[in-house]
């Protein structure tokens, strides 16, 4: 290959163009001061290549790194090859009539495993479980129609949460497209807004490039999904098939390098501020800059505090560990946002679950904003100042940069504040009341779970009240170790992700702590784990409802329970009796209703790892997620139980 | 305060890609005031001239999010006094025989054209600037208007410099 395909411009080059077209200014992607826009796909790299890449998650993997010169194949041969070539080991998927012609050369192929899951969003979010347990990109397939809309949920929930993902969906024939024809959707249309980008293939040749920029673009810059809809016309022609293939992205430039001034900036405020706080989110961890982050927080001695995409990007044994910040976060967490001077957001993105009611989150503080994508910055909360960049490099450059200030400066005097953090922590621990009903507390046997299982487990939630427990009774001390939705609060995520997870890290106890709603939507998946020899825990933190909008119906709708109630918990019919659903899964299913049986069931489930199991723990339906910010309000006004807010201004 | 502005959008000449540019300015609930595309001087690339009442801050949340769409190219907000911005009407006015002398006169005023007549209507095509269009189709109001087509305003910048080079060169060696 002659040339590069995208030749990284001279540094000069970017600036030049956003700052010198005189007539008519320029409004190019970011702000003055904020990095030009351009760059880097380092040159030379090709998509089988492309993979070290600082941007990349972990990076694409590589292709074997070998050119196949062009060889005469069908489109649907192009397509395996293709994914064979961009280094993909595993595709979670299930065919269909539009997709099929690619089914048949899979079957030949040795180097993809192709694992047949009974519903396409059980694909979908299996492929995001294991992008984030092995940190390469997750591939699902599935078929025209019905396979694709199937699809959309995972896709969204992907785009919300950053996960590298390629999704290959079959389409009708070229010339039947926009006749309605059987199993024909819009899928380009309708997946449109839920992927980073997405395309349809019609012409064969153009097969390997497309799937070659498809990884590139889901696993750098800040990853998502990318969806390729291919006509099966194009899957049965004839084609040529070549790799690597050079990239048409001429618009596709993420920024990964951090602006030096704008890093020392940050670096200076950090060594002077008096309350400064590390606002630490799922960038850090898709960076694989957790140790970084460490070495920036022990160097700053600032507390930090991890979001719910970020648990596990600071070990919560960490002495400057606030913990999560949020609706229901921790006190202190919440608490040293609101009371900051300095925050340093650090891939993180302001979400309205963080920040409460935005006017009054943070009031005093100036904020440094640090975020691969441009978009983020000054999105919800303005950014005093700006950095966009790669968080590895961010962190790599503003490590050294704090020595220098604290050289120059001195060491901050965070006493004073640290007195008050720690006064917030004693008074306001996590913990939870014992039910009254003398069920289980949900909280401990999640917590027991956590326990029995230690720090190398791999917890995958679902959502409602068992995914906030688990985020916060689950000690987290490695990058990895929690795996949720987090954006989109997609239900039925935990049983696939599990799944997908427990593919890319098989060595790892992999536990869905799901809850009986979210189980109920996608545990079909369990025939899957089961006969593929998949062995996750599901840990079904049974309380007989959709438990989270019970607890807002309790607080806000005075606990009229309007269609919450599940019947599947304890003194129910038990419809359906998630024990007998395990063993016609051909899973064991082990149920625990008392606290006395609980670390037995769950060693026990420990001891099995051939099959998967799945535990019907029930729990009181009364509990309830505290600490809790309601919608919508100030994080000021952050409940630690019901009717129990803290005094703020008591030490003033 | 809401304020416009022209974005000048560079963009891969591909299809479903005006969808993609209209479909985030809706899912963004960023209001549109108008929107014209068309070729360039270069095969590969598209101009789209959108026309967006937005503040300063959401301006930087328009152009940010255009620039995440993987087949932009480039974003240039063109200022009213650095550019020539230009609009397209045709209108069909009610004109008799009593009424067409009076109707010529506001075309002339206007420097527009009539480009089909019948016994009692005329079709006036004028281009011009956003204040020319509609001071022009004040003065016709009195005759009945029956027809208004308008297009949306393509803007270019004034002097030497094409906003197309930059990305031209990129394009080229990237291909």
């Amino acid at each position: 290959m002659s040339q590069a395909p995208h030749p990284a411009p001279p540094r000069g080059h970017a600036t030049a163009r956003s700052t010198t077209t005189d007539t008519p200014a320029p409004v190019t992607a970011t702000p003055a001061g904020v990095a030009a826009r351009p760059a880097p796909v380092p040159a030379g790299s090709t998509i089988g290549t492309a993979t070290g890449t600082p941007t990349s998650v972990g990076a694409l993997a590589p292709g074997a790194g070998t050119t196949t010169a062009p060889v005469a194949c069908t489109g649907a041969q192009s397509i395996v090859r293709s994914l064979e070539e961009a280094g993909v080991e595993v595709v979670f998927g299930i065919p269909g009539g539009a997709i099929l012609p690619t089914y048949d050369p899979l079957m030949d192929s040795t180097r993809l495993r192709h694992i047949l899951v009974r519903h396409e969003q059980g694909g979908g979010h299996a492929a995001a479980g294991y992008a984030y347990a092995t940190g390469k990109v997750g591939v699902t397939m599935a078929t025209s129609g019905p396979g694709a809309t199937n699809l959309v949920t995972a896709l969204a929930d992907a785009n919300m949460d950053s996960v590298p993902m390629v999704a290959i969906t079959g389409q009708v024939g070229a010339a039947l497209i926009g006749t309605d024809a059987f199993q024909e959707a819009d899928t380009l249309g309708i997946t449109m807004p839920i992927t980073k980008h997405n395309y349809l293939v019609t012409r064969p040749e153009d097969i390997p490039r497309v799937i070659g920029e498809a990884f590139h673009i889901a696993s750098t810059g800040r990853p998502g999904p990318v969806l390729v809809d291919i006509a099966k016309s194009a899957m049965q022609a004839q084609t040529t098939f070549s790799w690597p293939q050079e990239m048409e992205l001429p618009g596709y430039h993420p920024v990964t390098r951090p602006h030096a001034k704008q890093v020392r900036e940050a670096a200076r405020l950090l060594a002077t501020s008096r309350r400064p706080v590390l606002y630490v989110g799922g960038g850090v961890l898709r960076a694989g800059a957790s140790a970084l982050l460490r070495r920036l927080t022990d160097l700053s001695g600032a507390p930090a505090v991890t979001t719910l995409m970020a648990r596990g990007a600071l070990p919560d044994s960490h002495p400057q560990h606030l913990g999560m910040p949020g609706m229901h976060g921790t006190v202190a967490a919440v608490a040293a946002l609101q009371k900051a001077d300095l925050v340093v957001a650090l891939g993180a993105r302001f979400d309205d679950r963080v920040t409460g009611q935005l006017s009054s989150f943070a009031p005093n503080a100036t904020v440094v904003h640090a975020d691969i994508d441009p978009a983020e910055i000054s999105k919800n909360r303005y950014a005093d100042v700006p950095i966009v960049g790669d968080l590895a490099e961010v962190l790599g450059d503003l490590v050294p940069e704090l020595e220098r200030q604290h050289a120059q400066h001195g060491l901050p005097d965070l006493e004073a504040w640290w007195k008050q953090i720690d006064d917030w922590r004693e008074t306001f621990p996590l913990g939870f009341d014992e039910p009254t009903d003398g069920l289980m507390a949900p909280q401990r046997v999640i917590q027991r779970i956590g326990e029995l299982t230690g720090p190398e487990g791999i917890f995958v939630s679902g959502v409602g009240q068992h995914q906030m427990w688990a985020a916060q009774f689950i000690r987290y001390e490695r990058p990895g170790s929690w795996i949720n939705s987090g954006g989109l609060g997609t239900m039925g995520f935990s049983v696939p992700a599990a799944m997908g997870a427990k593919v890319g890290d098989p060595d790892r106890v992999v536990w869905a702590i799901d809850g009986d709603g979210c189980f109920q939507m996608t545990n079909q998946e369990l025939a899957t784990c089961t006969i593929n020899d998949i062995p996750i825990k599901v840990a079904v933190v049974n309380n007989s409802s959709l438990g989270m909008v019970r607890q807002w119906q309790t607080l806000f709708y005075e606990s009229r329970y309007s269609n919450t109630d599940l019947h599947t918990g304890h003194g129910t019919r038990r419809i359906p009796d998630f024990v007998k659903m395990a063993d016609a899964y051909g899973a064991v299913g082990l149920r625990c209703e008392s606290d006395a049986d609980l670390d037995a069931t769950i060693k026990r489930a420990l001891e099995i790892d051939d099959v998967p199991v799945v535990l019907d723990l029930t729990v009181s339906r009364d509990s309830m997620v505290w600490p809790m910010v309601a919608a919508g309000v100030s994080n000021d006004a952050i409940q630690y139980a019901r009717g129990i807010s803290p005094a703020w201004d008591r030490e003033d | 305060m809401s304020t416009r502005h022209t974005l000048s959008v560079l963009v891969e000449n591909k299809p479903g890609v005006l969808t993609r540019v209209a479909g985030l300015f809706a899912r963004r609930a960023f209001n549109i005031h108008s929107l014209a595309v068309g070729p360039t001087e270069h095969d590969d690339i598209s101009r789209i001239t959108v026309v967006v009442d937005v503040d300063e801050l959401p301006l930087e949340q328009v152009t940010k999010q255009l620039n995440k769409l993987i087949n932009v190219i480039k974003i240039v907000e063109l200022e009213d006094d650095a550019s020539v911005q230009r609009e397209l009407l045709l209108v069909k006015v009610r004109a008799d025989l009593s009424q067409r002398r009076h109707v010529l006169e506001v075309v002339e005023l206007f420097r527009a054209h009539v480009v089909d007549v019948v016994p009692d209507s005329v079709v006036i095509e004028a281009t011009g600037s956003p204040s020319k269009i509609t001071a022009l189709l004040a003065a016709l109001e009195p005759f009945g208007v029956r027809e208004i087509v308008q297009s949306g305003i393509v803007a270019i910048g004034r002097g030497p410099r094409s906003i197309t080079d930059r990305a031209l060169e990129r394009v080229t060696r990237s291909a």
